[in-house]
């Protein structure tokens, strides 16, 4: 069970329907982000959630380029800078000032949410040692990774978040060589739940599901302590689609299992939306091809591709301890007498 | 009717590095950020301690590397929180993405810099390469010979630093294991009369707050970067203002002049300490605690009849072209003891030689500069090496040079 004081706090920070959310935008207009852009929407859902009495800070990515450019920023609450491997350290560094500060009486003791986001390359790869350490200090802060799945800034290149054998600038498909990029794509929220003991607060999410978006930003805020929420964040640009579609491929990311939505509260996986289904067996994961077909960095694939990719996808759900989070499987040790 | 106050100082032994955690101490730091690396280390160890024990009330962040460091202080700072920082040798370089981005956001961090040589090949002793890197991008530098110096120099770095007309963060460099591990007597003011000195530390309207919702380091790229940049160097040229201003406060407040106690005369000069250069005909030039040998020869070979004097440089950046001139004009040559080099530079010589020779350059008559590139990694500066480069200094007092750059006891290598 979850403790009753984590409980309490998740509760009065939900907002049960779209309707109830603030009115107030804290990130507005002014941002030159791509049409269909849905890193734009994680931007619009956790300024929301979080209120004017936020410090954000963004590290570079497509998002510090796109929305952040001198005399047009969207940013009504403050908004710094970090380099693109600085989001944990910034974090931190904030909110170590922001605790000391108010402990010390040089500024107003009030609570001053602690947001930084980083995009994929920044957070998943060059930042992760600076994400884990802001997650082993007992700072309130919330990191969020936004992931499309490539470095959107730089063109689109390949990070680790790639899923497997999608095009990018740094794997395209060749004579020789169709699958440029072989690696599976790494899971984050299970890294920093596992690793992390006094997380309290994980989450995945996609911007295909505002309500269940803002919540998990509230959730994350209220509980307090080191938070950390990965967003899937489909991205036009640079997978290759119509920008009409981008809510309908966060729904299929879901609904054919690649992008399970759950979070950790507390020791515990809860788990969201169809997910929850998914899991439940209440509704049959979609072929994964359907989410596949419609994106143009899959289009070199072939069945063979496809059958591979729904086979990995079959083992989270069928074969892992904790379905589509966790692939460790407990073994029945006998300590023996001796 | 002034107030006449009698200052009693209390004598404490102490390293370079203790030195400055204390200053940090007296400057009541909120926040700071450690990775260890040595020499530098000692300073983080000090200041955990003094926190330990409750004599300093401050966040203490142990990083996961000098890049999250700098960043963790940086924006700190950019809250308006006092912040102590710091490395040495290729954590100091580890570090230079969020070291530059602390200059150009305008975060006055002070950091401590326990000079070390780069890898590869390894070494831990002292060389002034580390520092030197940023000696372009917006930090005030200042090299400090004593652990007394260290102390006081640390406070003016945050009077000055945090001055509304600069805001740029400032490095104090020391010899490594000379310095940082090296104990002195360090005279400690009574400690209420900091606040008279140093003010709190304000960012106005630069302050990170959600009452104050500004966006710091947007985009700008060709629209507007010229003008950062050149900002930026208004706002180092405009320290050197402040930093005289700081000194003569300091004296004011503490009643004697940084870096000086009734052992140690210091000329009241904030950029350079010159040594028996009144009626030199060869000075010396050097950074940090390479003035030990220096002045020891330059007293021996005054008794010989040598005319030999000696300019140390306090502050790098910014660089007392003034002093230099005023100091070095009249001289005939100028031997340049340089701690650190610049492969494949003019004359393949070190940084603070070029330094000299360029400031040298627009006088009608000048001085010939020679060049001595010594003690890299830790080795030692001797006496005798310091005695032989005055000669060589002196033989170059009417013959022409032709050779500028000398490599202070290579071996194999008669210099």
């Amino acid at each position: 069970m979850v403790e009753k004081e984590i409980e309490e706090k998740v509760y009065k920070s939900i907002v049960k329907t779209i309707k109830d959310a603030p009115l107030e935008e804290f990130y507005t207009s002014g941002h030159r982000t791509c049409q269909g852009c849905e890193s734009a929407l994680v931007m619009r859902f956790l300024a929301k959630a979080a209120g004017p009495r936020t410090i954000v800070i963004g590290a570079t990515g497509c998002m510090y380029v796109a929305n952040t450019t001198y005399y047009t920023t969207s940013w009504i609450v403050p908004w710094v800078h970090t380099q693109l491997g600085g989001s944990g350290a910034a974090a931190l560094g904030t909110a170590a000032a922001l605790r000391a500060l108010m402990r010390k009486g040089k500024i107003k003791q009030e609570p001053i949410n602690v947001i930084a986001f980083c995009g994929d390359l920044g957070c998943a790869d060059m930042g992760l040692s600076g994400v884990s350490n802001a997650m082993t200090y007992n700072y309130n802060l919330v990191i969020v990774l936004y992931d499309n799945e490539s470095s959107a800034n730089t063109d689109i290149q390949e990070t680790s978040m790639t899923p497997y054998g999608a095009q990018t600038s740094f794997s395209r498909p060749g004579k020789q060589r169709r699958i440029m990029k072989v690696r599976w794509k790494k899971s984050v929220v299970p890294m920093i739940i596992a690793g992390h003991r006094n997380v309290k607060y994980a989450a995945t999410m996609t911007p295909a599901y505002p309500l269940d978006s803002i919540n998990k930003f509230r959730k994350a805020l209220a509980i307090g302590g080191p938070t950390f929420i990965h967003s899937l964040d489909p991205c036009p640009k640079g997978w290759d689609y119509d920008p009409k579609f981008s809510h309908e491929l966060g729904v299929l990311a879901v609904e054919t299992g690649i992008w399970p939505l759950y979070e950790y509260i507390n020791g515990e996986i809860v788990y969201n939306e169809p997910t929850k289904s998914i899991i439940e067996g209440r509704i049959k994961r979609k072929p994964v091809k359907e989410y596949l077909e419609k994106q143009g960095r899959f289009s070199h694939f072939t069945e063979e591709d496809v059958e591979y990719f729904q086979k990995m996808v079959d083992e989270m759900y069928e074969e892992w301890e904790i379905p589509a989070v966790m692939p460790i499987k407990s073994v029945n040790v006998k300590i023996s007498d001796k | 009717m002034t107030e006449t106050r009698k200052i009693i100082e209390r004598e404490v032994l102490m390293n370079g590095t203790q030195a400055v955690a204390n200053a940090a101490m007296y400057a009541d730091v909120d926040v700071v950020a450690a990775y260890p690396i040595r020499p530098y280390t000692e300073v983080m160890d000090t200041i955990s301690k003094l926190i330990a024990d409750g004599e300093l009330d401050a966040e203490f962040i142990v990083a996961e590397g000098e890049h999250g460091q700098f960043e963790t202080v940086k924006h700190a700072s950019l809250v308006g929180a006092r912040t102590l920082v710091g490395s040495s040798g290729v954590g100091w370089l580890y570090a230079m993405e969020a070291i530059v981005v602390t200059a150009t956001d305008r975060a006055p961090v002070v950091a401590i810099i326990g000079n070390r040589a780069l890898d590869d090949p390894g070494a831990y002793g002292v060389e002034h390469n580390d520092a030197m890197m940023v000696r372009d991008v917006g930090w005030l530098l200042a090299w400090v010979d004593t652990a007394q110096e260290a102390f006081d120099t640390t406070l003016i770095a945050y009077r000055v630093g945090e001055d509304p007309r600069v805001l740029v963060p400032v490095g104090i460099s020391m010899d490594g294991g000379f310095l940082t591990h090296s104990e002195q007597i360090v005279r400690l003011p009574p400690k209420e009369l900091v606040k008279d000195f140093l003010p709190p530390y304000n960012r106005g309207k630069y302050l990170v707050h959600p009452d104050n919702p500004i966006t710091v380091a947007p985009q700008v790229n060709e629209d507007w970067v010229m003008e950062i940049r050149r900002q930026h160097d208004e706002a180092v040229e405009r320290a050197r203002g402040v930093i005289v201003e700081a000194y003569e406060s300091f004296k004011k407040v503490f009643g004697r002049y940084p870096g000086s106690t009734s052992e140690i005369e210091m000329p009241e000069n904030p950029f350079v300490e010159p040594f028996m250069i009144d009626d030199a005909e060869i000075v010396l030039i050097g950074m940090g605690t390479v003035s030990k040998p220096m002045k020891v020869a330059i007293k021996k070979m005054r008794n010989q009849g040598y005319k030999v004097g000696m300019l140390r440089i306090r502050w790098f950046r910014p660089f007392p072209t003034q002093d230099v001139i005023k100091y070095l004009s009249q001289a005939k040559v100028v031997c340049v003891i340089d701690r650190d080099y610049s492969i494949g530079s003019p004359n393949r010589g070190g940084v603070i030689y070029h330094e000299i020779r360029s400031s040298l350059y627009d006088l009608d008559q000048r001085p010939k500069v020679l060049n001595f590139i010594g003690g890299l990694g830790g080795r030692e500066i001797t006496i005798q090496d310091v005695e032989k480069i005055i000669k060589i200094g002196y033989e170059h007092r009417d013959t022409p040079i032709t050779k500028p750059v000398y490599w202070v006891g290579v071996r194999g290598d008669p210099w």
